[in-house]
């Protein structure tokens, strides 16, 4: 069964997507650097998203590494200028 | 106290969260929109944040620096949204009994916000356009890796 999560896009990375939010489904098992990695596939402007970008899972911070669950909600953190 | 907020931040106030009868040393720091980046004349900043996360994270940082400090008298306010030059974008208050731990604790706030807190600046430029900060790469918090 796929897995169903939300993407959440800040600042550059907003720009980037053309919206701050973006419903994906990725194949069971997918992690986080899969999410990463589809986006990118997808062309046009997101491919110039970097293919190891910050991530947050549930609004911490985690790794490209970690298996996504259905209801995920994963950010694309860019460099933070906060200050 | 941490929070996130929109309205201006009035100093006094912040200074009001911290300070006690067993207290010699009150710290406050001011980040403040300055007039120019990269050599570029800036008339404005407007921050953005991942406020479901940001929120917490400030919460944390705080958290580590009373460890630091020994006491729980620490304020963080982040503000959000359009701020011209020479408005507060942080402030940070600190008090306890002796000045060395006021220091640390300080300036282990304003660092950490630096280095993990998710939010973002575009600087408006007085030659017209505007433009996103260029950011630091986040660091998570050193205890983060353990704890997934």
């Amino acid at each position: 069964m796929p897995l169903a999560v939300r993407t959440l896009f800040f600042a550059a990375y907003r720009d980037l997507a053309g919206s701050s939010s973006l419903d994906l489904e990725l194949p069971e098992g997918a992690t986080v650097g899969d999410l990463v990695a589809s986006l990118r596939a997808r062309g046009g402007p997101l491919a110039e998203l970097p293919p190891r970008p910050a991530v947050a899972l549930n609004r911490s911070y985690a790794r490209l590494e970690d298996r996504l669950h259905t209801g995920d909600e994963v950010a694309l953190i860019p460099p933070v200028a906060g200050g | 106290m941490s929070a996130l907020v929109r309205e201006p931040i009035e100093t006094e106030r912040v200074l009001a969260h911290v300070g006690d009868a067993a207290d010699g040393a009150t710290l406050l720091f001011l980040g403040v929109v300055r007039d120019h980046a990269d050599g570029r004349t800036v008339t404005g900043i407007r921050y953005e944040a991942y406020e479901e996360m940001a929120a917490p994270v400030l919460a944390d940082i705080a958290d580590e620096a009373c460890r630091l400090l020994g006491t729980d008298r620490i304020a963080v306010l982040h503000r959000l949204g359009d701020l011209t030059v020479g408005e507060v974008s942080v402030a940070v208050a600190v008090s306890s009994p002796h000045r060395s731990e006021a220091y640390e604790a300080s300036r282990y706030v304003i660092e950490q916000i630096k280095q993990r807190l998710p939010v973002w600046k575009k600087e408006c430029f007085a030659e017209g356009g505007e433009a996103w900060a260029e950011g630091t790469e986040p660091r998570p918090d050193p205890d983060s890796r353990s704890r997934t």
